[in-house]
């Protein structure tokens, strides 16, 4: 036994050192998005947010763990017990899970030995299995809605559901082109396809792609402007009505592993991952460039990360009708012509950039398949109201 | 629709047609992102550092009440009642007794208050009690961070209501207000000079 274990030693810790690495720091860094997240609110507000605790306030995120932590552990009496409790934990453990296959630093993408910035490097379904387990993070969503057995927690959670069934398509669809593009299902094979001068990155010649995959990608971590299935205004608080303290951490943290794992894969499949013009070549083994190109794809994480947050505060809810409108009419034909386009280019050997030319056709394409759609979506109010506003103008004012 | 002349005082306006472009989310998008980069790096901010920096109270801001001393330096309340009449909350509970007339200070005064409780947390600081007082002797002063540990503290006795006035009355931001002068009715308003509001801009602590 001891033996059959030191011989595999070698091969087994850096794969618990990369986990060792991904379960310290992804709660921690959901943890301090918090922080940012209320800063940046505040900025864009003309606040100056939380200062209070520590220089700049940079221990309210501590602060705000240990109170969350240290509360009551409330469980309403009509909940399923069972399903309550499995809802927070599955939710954060899918939304681990998916961080599984994910470089979250520079991996070359042949074998190598020592620690990797990687827990399974070398899956040849990496993307694929990335999406796969992405989407069961609806599953802990719904779970906590029925669980919590209260209209507005079940509404939450049937809008995800929707929502979630919705916004795989597209999501899947963008990513088909940048895996025929690149050959490969593996992530770091995708990257590395990337490499050579900045304008091979995929947003330079998908960017419909990016259009369609950033879209739908923020939709699936369910944060505004898509939080519908938690919308305060309408649900309460959505799904997690009923839970608080420390489930209500676990959803929480499952919702900005979440946002990390988009922002990751947005870098990784579109930004050109640890490339930057300079350090375009295959991942070399020494320190110096391996920190340097962690650092630039850290940096673009963050970049990816602080567009989101903003985002939240640049754009109002969709209405849900909205919402199915933009997946099924606007980002699904977007996603199928996109993948068109990139089949032909592949496979008439054009030159990789005649597609961001025809992205152009393919907005003002969108353009008119909008305008043809408006007069279904905006069709004039007044053909419905004629009675109401005879029922209006009998009263006298 | 019904043409009736009543219909002319409902208005029904349908949303603007989106136009080519406005279909398409992304220009409204990117302005909207726009707007919120520019606020999050103007660098101005709202925000006032509450404890650190005070607020500016204006002059006639309802705070904590105070009752008011006459030139003597005695209670300048008359013990009429009428604050009390006035109270929309009960908040005012005066007991009062005949002015000792032996006592050479006080052989002008007919009656005066035993006792003045206010209770500060019943109070909704509408300011009537101010507005009843035919003598200025209540007055509400601009102390806004009112606070206590229990209720009992909160209920202020004419003791704490005068050495209110102690402390307020020289602080610069709480001059008598309704300077009436003398004892007596309001009639005498017009003989005594007014005086002005506090200069603006300075907090309750100077």
């Amino acid at each position: 036994m001891f033996e059959y274990f030191k011989e595999i030693w070698p091969t087994l810790w850096p794969t618990l050192a990369a986990i060792g690495v991904i379960l310290a720091f992804v709660p921690f860094l959901g943890l301090y998005m918090t922080f940012v997240e209320r800063k940046l609110a505040a900025f864009v507000q003309d606040r100056l947010g939380p200062n209070r605790v520590g220089p700049f306030g940079l221990f309210h995120a501590i602060a705000d763990a240990i109170k969350l932590f240290l509360k009551e552990q409330t469980i309403p009496a009509h909940v399923y017990k069972l399903l309550y409790f499995i809802a927070p934990t599955f939710s954060l453990m899918t939304a681990m899970f998916a961080l599984v296959v994910m470089p979250f630093g520079p991996v070359p993408t042949e074998y190598i030995s020592g620690f990797r910035y990687i827990v399974a490097p070398g899956i040849d379904i990496g993307i694929l299995m990335m999406i796969a387990i992405s989407s069961l993070s609806a599953y802990g969503i719904i779970l906590g809605g029925w669980a919590s057995n209260n209209k507005y927690s079940l509404y939450g959670a049937i809008r995800s559901c929707a929502q979630f069934i919705s916004y795989e398509i597209p999501l899947g669809l963008s990513i088909i082109g940048i895996i025929a593009a690149a050959g490969s299902l593996n992530i770091e094979q995708i990257v590395a396809a990337q490499g050579g001068p900045f304008w091979n990155w995929n947003m330079f010649w998908q960017p419909v792609g990016l259009l369609v995959f950033f879209t739908s990608a923020l939709a699936e971590t369910n944060r505004l402007p898509f939080d519908l299935p938690e919308c305060e205004q309408e649900l309460v608080g959505g799904f997690h009505t009923e839970y608080g303290g420390i489930k209500f951490v676990l959803f929480f943290l499952a919702e900005y592993t979440h946002v990390i794992t988009v922002s990751f894969l947005t870098s990784l499949l579109f930004f050109g991952g640890w490339h930057f013009p300079g350090l375009t070549g295959p991942v070399d083994s020494s320190l110096g460039g391996m920190l340097l190109r962690t650092f630039v794809l850290v940096f673009k994480v963050a970049m990816v990360v602080s567009f989101i947050m903003l985002l939240r505060w640049a754009l109002p809810r969709f209405r849900f009708d909205q919402l199915m409108g933009l997946a099924w009419k606007g980002l699904i034909p977007l996603g199928l012509v996109n993948l068109l386009c990139v089949a032909v280019v592949l496979t008439l050997d054009l030159p990789k950039h005649l597609l961001a030319f025809t992205a152009i056709f393919i907005f003002i394409g969108s353009l008119i398949s909008a305008r043809q759609l408006q007069f279904t979506i905006n069709r004039p109010r007044s053909a419905g109201r004629p009675s109401m506003a005879h029922v209006t103008s009998e009263v006298t004012l | 629709m019904t043409s009736t002349k009543k219909t002319k005082t409902v208005k029904w306006g349908d949303e603007p047609k989106l136009g080519w472009v406005e279909a398409m989310y992304l220009p409204a998008i990117l302005s909207g992102v726009g707007t919120a980069l520019k606020h999050a790096f103007s660098g101005k901010t709202t925000t006032r550092q509450y404890p650190e920096v005070e607020p500016t109270i204006p002059p006639n801001y309802r705070g904590v009440h105070r009752l008011n001393r006459d030139e003597a330096g005695r209670v300048k309340c008359v013990a009429c009642y009428m604050c009390q009449t006035a109270c929309p909350a009960n908040c005012i509970e005066i007991i009062a007794a005949p002015a000792p007339k032996d006592d050479p200070l006080w052989k002008d005064r007919d009656k005066y208050p035993e006792t003045f409780t206010i209770d500060e947390l019943r109070c909704i600081y509408c300011g009537m009690c101010e507005e009843a007082c035919p003598v200025d002797a209540i007055e509400l002063t601009s102390i806004y961070d009112l606070t206590g540990l229990t209720r009992q503290e909160m209920i202020y006795d004419k003791e704490k209501l005068l050495s209110v006035y102690d402390e307020t009355v020289d602080s610069g931001n709480d001059p008598i207000r309704t300077n009436r002068g003398a004892l007596g009715p309001a009639s005498v308003e017009a003989t005594t000079a007014k005086q002005g509001p506090p200069p603006p801009g300075r907090g309750r602590h100077g």
